[in-house]
């Protein structure tokens, strides 16, 4: 099995891709020199040169434009964003122009754009904290991934450079040092485990929207991204104990959505509990809830739970963050109030 | 008093002068037209009309290669003309028809044509400056040797990506020329209310960028100047910004006239009209006549006639047309 961190199995896409096609560049905030501000692009300008792994300036709108002007006349750029929450400052070229483009101009074009950056709170305050998922499902045009393992970050980001449309792809900080097994995590919560996945060496795409059941079970089923994926088989785990059969589903990018899995598991189930680490009013969850509660109606035993961050901006305080953001008792909380039913 | 100031032909051929001059009898025809269709009810949405600035979308765009690429804004009808978009693909456009240069998607402010290097018109004030850096951009990557143009008006110098871009332009020494098509009005605001340095031209100093403010009414200067910025930036000499002085004679939009303004002014203005002026320049000089310049005219005007009744039996859009343009495999 080859082991590998998330981070390391991103920089290994972006390096193949820019191996494989010429047409991809990389630009961002410290990409270049300095490789990157969790240092996913260390050793890119001397492998492919300061013309296609460009410094920005710190001008994150003027930056996303420059990479869609270049991604309507022949490249396919990946922008990158030190924090995810620098993207309001380009949110007018990602939602205005890059998820326009195409419609506006009668689909005589295609916007190849890849848009990355880490969102999730890891103890940095209110600005360097927060999840945006729901923003860019909000706003059609654009496709959304959202990777919980090295392997699917891999599969799923040289999907996302292969794209013909523009792809946010949402990284998360806390699984950047996660790895498939023995390569040293960072888990934020010492009961979740690193997930065993492989990461081969060779190039793999996996293809936006196909969700990836993590942990097969019986008696509810739980819809999970990103960090939270890790935090719902730690409360799987913790479930089993008590004889609660949990199953466990990462649906792996936003948009598309893979309901038919989702719809799937959940007939199986007949119990559903949705987390993610984005706030709840018009979140993730909220989307999720609705299209089990609708897809799935007649199989429910129970009312769709939903487990997201509090509607709060996220407090520095360890304590007060911890408080806002889903945690694995929160999920087995859920679970246990789905079961009641 | 009364005089239509000539405009310098800085020993233009007479083939070269009636080009510019048709390309300007086209765009403005085609807005008349468009008003028309508007105030008799029979057209959809809205327009924001380039009358009286079409010598700064002709002059620029004929200094360009056809490889060349340009950005364009909410007022882009005459930018698109002057590219070579074809008149009967952008009335299918206004018309919402399937024969329009976007589908019927676009409209008015979203006039686009890749096969003619017209990457887009973006309906945000500002919001092509970076877009026109990025194709620049890619043009020196690509070893392309395109020049990218960015038009934008006097109001979007005071957009954040205006001062992001140029600072990027500066700093790389892209193939892209700012034109700053300064018709005095960001809807009702003037320059000196709006701009804490209202010459456009004086804002590249700061990123190293050098600019120009020329006669914007004057297509031969404006030709003139763009071929010196474009021949620079294709040397691989870096950005430049050309301020264009105009002025729009209508109003900003479709139902705004514009009343903010002084009539004295505005009949100043029309009295330096570019297509005026470019006729009269032309036959004092011996170059042609009146009548050679009105068969122009007609023809164009003729050539919008036509687009109009062609848009008029082009198919009209289905109401589920959209839904398999939103992504390029659509979503099921």
């Amino acid at each position: 099995m080859r082991e590998m961190t998330m981070a390391a199995a991103i920089r290994e896409a972006m390096q193949q891709e820019m191996e494989r096609d010429p047409s991809v560049i990389l630009l961002g905030e410290d990409v270049g020199l300095h490789g990157g501000a969790f240092h996913l692009s260390h050793g890119f300008v001397e492998k492919f040169g300061s013309e296609r792994v460009i410094d920005t300036p710190i001008s994150e709108a003027g930056c996303t434009g420059v990479g869609i002007g270049a991604a309507l006349t022949g490249l396919r750029p990946i922008v990158e964003f030190q924090y995810m929450d620098f993207m309001f400052c380009a949110m007018d070229q990602i939602a205005n122009q890059a998820a326009k483009i195409r419609l506006m101009c009668g689909g005589r074009t295609s916007v190849p754009l890849v848009i990355r950056g880490p969102q999730g709170a890891t103890g940095r305050g209110a600005q360097h904290s927060q999840s945006l998922d729901a923003y860019f499902m909000h706003t059609p045009g654009l496709k959304v991934a959202a990777p919980s393992t090295p392997y699917d970050a891999k599969g799923l980001l040289i999907s996302a450079i292969r794209d013909p449309d523009p792809v946010v792809f949402l990284e998360h900080k806390l699984l950047y040092g996660s790895a498939s097994p023995g390569g040293g995590s960072a888990l934020s919560d010492e009961s979740m485990q690193p997930l065993g996945t492989d990461v081969p060496e060779e190039p793999y795409a996996i293809p936006l929207g196909s969700a990836d059941v993590k942990r097969e079970g019986s008696d509810v089923t739980i819809v999970a991204t990103m960090l939270m994926v890790h935090k719902a088989l730690a409360a799987a785990a913790l479930l089993a104990e008590q004889g609660i059969s949990a199953e466990v589903v990462d649906p792996r990018s936003l948009v598309p959505l893979d309901t038919a899995a989702l719809t799937a598991s959940v007939k199986k189930t007949r119990r559903a509990v949705v987390v993610s680490e984005d706030c709840r009013t018009c979140g993730v969850t909220a989307e999720i809830a609705a299209v089990i509660a609708r897809e799935a109606f007649d199989y429910l035993d129970a009312p769709v739970e939903r487990v997201a961050a509090a509607d709060s901006p996220i407090p520095f305080a360890p304590a007060c963050e911890r408080d806002v953001i889903p945690q694995v008792e929160s999920i087995t909380a859920a679970v246990t109030r789905a079961m009641d039913m | 008093m009364n005089e239509i100031p000539r405009i310098d032909l800085r020993g233009l051929g007479r083939e070269e002068l009636l080009e510019l001059y048709r390309r300007m009898e086209r765009a403005r025809q085609f807005e008349e037209k468009l008003y028309y269709l508007f105030l008799t009810g029979i057209m959809p949405g809205t327009m924001h009309q380039a009358t009286g600035q079409e010598a700064v979308a002709v002059g620029v765009c004929t200094a360009l290669e056809e490889g060349d690429t340009i950005t364009s804004t909410h007022r882009g009808h005459a930018h698109c003309i002057a590219k070579g978009v074809p008149v009967r693909d952008m009335m299918c456009e206004m018309f919402a028809k399937r024969g329009g240069s976007c589908r019927g998607m676009g409209g008015s402010m979203h006039l686009t044509d890749f096969d003619r290097g017209m990457l887009g018109a973006f309906g945000i004030v500002g919001a092509g400056i970076p877009i026109a850096t990025g194709a620049a951009l890619s043009a020196k990557v690509r070893k392309s040797g395109q020049v990218s143009i960015a038009f934008f008006g006097d109001g979007a110098i005071n957009e954040g990506v205006f001062h992001e871009s140029l600072n990027m332009a500066g700093l790389w020494k892209l193939p892209v020329v700012y034109v700053c098509e300064n018709n005095h009005y960001a809807l009702s605001m003037t320059n000196e209310r709006s701009s804490a340095v209202p010459e456009a031209y004086r804002r590249s100093a700061g990123y190293g960028i050098p600019s120009k403010r020329v006669d914007g009414n004057d297509v031969v200067a404006v030709l003139s100047e763009t071929r010196g910025a474009v021949d620079r930036a294709r040397r691989g000499d870096g950005p430049f910004l050309l301020e264009c002085l105009t002025y729009r004679i209508r109003g900003h939009a479709r139902f705004e006239p514009g009343d903010y303004r002084d009539d004295a002014e505005v009949e100043r203005w029309k009295k330096k009209d570019p297509i005026q002026r470019l006729r009269l320049s032309v036959v004092d000089a011996g170059l042609a006549s009146e009548p050679d310049l009105d068969a122009i005219r007609h023809q164009e005007a003729a050539e919008i006639d036509e687009a109009v009744e062609y848009a008029k039996q082009d198919r009209d859009v289905q109401s589920a047309d959209y839904r398999e343009l939103i992504f390029k495999e659509p979503l099921s």
